[in-house]
């Protein structure tokens, strides 16, 4: 038996998974939209490879990844482009993000699908096949699991960590994955292990889950996969953070401003795992995830959902009942809520969760902090929620940053135990995006400036060098003068003889110019009249004369014209 | 007496010699709280506070010479945070250089620009590209949004468009519990 390790806090809401849990997945019907948002990881937004009007078939990349800090983006069926623009995104603020709107054709085509060798493979090449096929965290975070897919700095990992906790309430996404679909998230868990070369791994599992857990042992033995154990794990919120599962299974904890692979240990998540063995053993790219489809419904079940799939489509599959009247992305302890029901399932959509007044209640009046600490003993991070709370209230950010805010993970323990029923990670998340802006500002003054004084020297550097011309320019015409006063104290006779000064050489110096440009202009004068023989030039004179004979004719005429005009204008 | 007269004397001596070598050894390259003010200003460059940018500004205030409320672009908020750190009065931002106008970036329609070089002259950033008779676009990831390439433009070409918030720049609002006044019965 392995040896478990605790981690600090935590809480035990009421699950509520039992009422998804007993259906198996099923797979979502063809609709006849899909809207496809090309930022969906984190990181930069990927460049839309489509326009309106492409076909594109399923599978197809629409969105290469802008950066290494990217992931790309397919079409999740195949169809018609109909276009590309700017829709609501599944994110709470409720703007619009730029989407590739594709209507389904019905015929769901697969484009071809291409299984990479990454057995024989360099790392580097099996990153960038894993970034193509834009694989993700599913965990929820949706970090680019590329640039994951690392050994670290020693060269191997120690430890792989597969996180199939699934700690948040109603989210029952993962457990029926790896009951129904558990060789995929053990052969991707094989294929991690070699690509991280770690000595072991350790797939962690809530001991509220035991199907899971009898289906993945039964699994890995069927499989004869070696170095991968199933671990069950004691149930409590939220065992399923990275940091601590890493922290129940290992007893590592990470410090603050550490990564887990500097002390030999990486986390996947399980359904993760299973998208890895998709995109490098099927060579089929991240276009669908299982989506929990729970609360405040008839029938809260687990579907295999296409990526762009309209949250309503799914919500009306399992009958919500009639006082439902939100959505949240994610599960009621982190989930988001969405600013209407019309919003894309995105690569982080685990579940979609409806919710009622009856179901998630109004919190009651936010009261005074009383200060008694009960967040701080539920705080899985081990920070000071209430002192976070007050330096997030009085917009002090740069003490709630000395108190580590950013470690902060938003699981919601700490306004789960409140007893004055306070929105902690309301303010975190508030101080959080205040100091994110601030940072922002802060860069974009830095590179004003950094601009603004290299232009300043730019300008001083050019206003020297110009100097330095003139200064060249004034040297040599002094050189000049030098020898014309030279010139004219040997005694020159052609000269008129200046008496010794500069500025009759410099008269004569002007004078020269004067004389050289006149040469110029003379030089410069049309001369298709300059060499003419006498005939020619008679002509000439002839032409010029007759032309002056009828010009004083016209002026003539225009003369005894004129009285006669005027009456008629009268 | 004449021997405590050395003591001191000699003690006067030691010390003002440390302090001297020390003011040399231990000198502060520039003025350490130009640069903290300097921090504080938005880096715009626009010249609204009749400087000839930030840092000529902030030298002016470090020593006396202007008010603290002169830059339009920091806002109240940084009329605030100058007069934290000189523990000076807050002042409410003077009328007289301008008003706080939401962040935008100048925009050039490329269908009217004539390739005159006016604008790229005067932008402190260096944010425009383009040459003579040729077309000029804006950088707008390194505009700073201070309105000076509006005036020399002989065509009016330039205009100021606000930065529209996206998904990647929204801020969470301040929580704020909402008062329900009870219905009539």
């Amino acid at each position: 038996m392995r040896r478990l390790f605790n981690f600090h806090g935590g809480v035990k809401p009421p699950t509520h998974k039992t009422e998804s849990n007993r259906e198996p997945i099923a797979a979502a019907p063809l609709f006849a939209e899909y809207v496809v948002p090309l930022h969906q990881s984190i990181g930069g937004t990927p460049q839309p490879l489509v326009k309106a009007g492409d076909l594109v078939l399923k599978g197809q990349r629409i969105g290469e990844a802008d950066g290494n800090m990217s992931s790309a983006v397919h079409a999740p069926t195949s169809g018609v482009v109909k276009a590309v623009e700017m829709r609501t995104a599944a994110h709470s603020s409720g703007l619009s993000t730029l989407s590739v709107v594709i209507e389904a054709d019905g015929r769901d085509q697969w484009c071809e699908l291409k299984p990479l060798d990454w057995r024989s493979l360099p790392p580097a090449q099996v990153r960038e096949h894993l970034q193509n096929a834009g694989v993700v965290g599913l965990g929820g975070a949706v970090f680019p699991s590329h640039l994951k897919v690392n050994p670290g700095k020693q060269g191997h990992l120690d430890t792989l960590v597969i996180n199939g906790a699934e700690c948040e309430p109603f989210i029952t996404c993962d457990d029926m994955q790896m009951r129904e679909r558990g060789d995929t998230v053990v052969k991707g868990a094989a294929i991690l292990r070699d690509l991280t070369q770690a000595r072991q791994v350790l797939i962690g599992i809530e001991n509220n889950k035991p199907e899971a857990i009898a289906a993945m042992k039964a699994t890995v033995k069927a499989l004869g996969v070696e170095r991968i154990e199933i671990v069950p794990i004691p149930t409590r919120y939220p065992a399923g953070g990275a940091k601590q599962l890493i922290r129940v299974l290992t007893g590592i904890e990470v410090p603050h401003g550490h990564r887990s692979t500097d002390y030999g240990v990486q986390c996947f998540n399980s359904g993760t795992a299973a998208a890895i063995y998709d995109a490098l053993e099927l060579g089929k790219p991240l276009i669908s995830r299982i989506v929990t489809v729970a609360g405040n419904v008839d029938k809260p079940r687990n579907y295999e959902v296409l990526f762009g799939t309209a949250m309503k489509d799914m919500i009306a599959l399992v009958g919500p009942k009639p006082d439902a009247d939100r959505v949240i992305m994610g599960g009621p302890m982190m989930g988001y809520r969405m600013p209407n029901d019309a919003v894309p399932v995105v690569k982080a959509t685990n579940c979609i969760l409806v919710g009622s007044a009856a179901l998630f209640p109004p919190p009651p009046p936010e009261m005074p902090c009383i200060r008694c600490g009960e967040c701080a003993k539920a705080c899985p991070a081990d920070l000071a929620p209430f002192e976070l709370y007050w330096f997030s209230k009085a917009k002090i950010f740069g003490k709630a940053q000395e108190y580590h805010l950013f470690d902060c993970i938003e699981c919601g323990c700490c306004a789960f135990v409140c007893p004055s029923r306070i929105p902690l990670v309301d303010y975190y998340r508030f101080a959080k995006s205040e100091i994110w802006a601030r940072e922002r500002d802060n860069s974009a003054a830095d590179t004003a400036r950094r601009r603004y004084e290299f232009r300043l020297e730019r300008e001083e550097r050019e206003k020297r060098e110009k100097a330095a011309k003139l200064a060249a320019k004034a040297a040599e015409t002094k050189a000049k003068l030098a020898a014309a006063e030279a010139a004219a104290a040997s005694g020159d006779t052609t000269a008129p003889t200046p008496p010794p000064g500069a500025d009759d050489a410099k008269k004569a110096l002007i004078a020269a110019a004067m004389a050289k440009a006149q040469a110029q202009k003379a030089a410069a004068a049309p001369a298709n009249t300059a060499a003419l023989t006498a005939e020619q030039q008679a002509q000439v004179k002839e032409i010029e004369a007759r032309r002056a004979e009828v010009e004083a004719a016209v002026a003539q005429a225009a003369k005894t014209a004129k009285p006669e005009a005027k009456p008629d204008a009268e | 007496m004449l021997e405590a007269l050395i003591v001191m004397a000699l003690g006067a001596v030691i010390l003002g010699g440390a302090l001297g070598y020390a003011s040399i050894r231990f000198k502060v390259e520039g003025d350490p709280l130009v640069e903290k003010i300097d921090a504080i200003l938005p880096q715009t460059q626009c010249g609204q506070c009749g400087f000839p940018g930030c840092k000529p500004y902030a030298e002016a205030i470090a020593k006396g010479e202007a008010e603290i409320n002169q830059c339009p672009p920091g806002g109240d908020d940084g009329v605030h945070k100058l007069a934290d750190l000189l523990g000076r009065e807050f002042k409410p931002l003077s009328g007289e250089h301008g008003i706080e106008k939401p962040k935008s970036i100048a925009f050039i329609d490329e269908q009217t620009c004539i390739g005159c070089t006016l604008c790229i002259q005067a932008c402190p950033v260096d944010a425009i590209v383009g040459a003579a008779k040729q077309m000029h676009t804006i950088v707008a990831t390194q505009c700073t949004g201070c309105e000076l390439c509006l005036p020399p433009c002989p065509v009016n070409c330039i205009s100021m468009v606000p930065i529209a918030e996206s998904v990647e720049t929204w801020k969470w609002k301040y929580p704020v519990f909402e008062l329900k006044t009870r219905q009539a019965a």
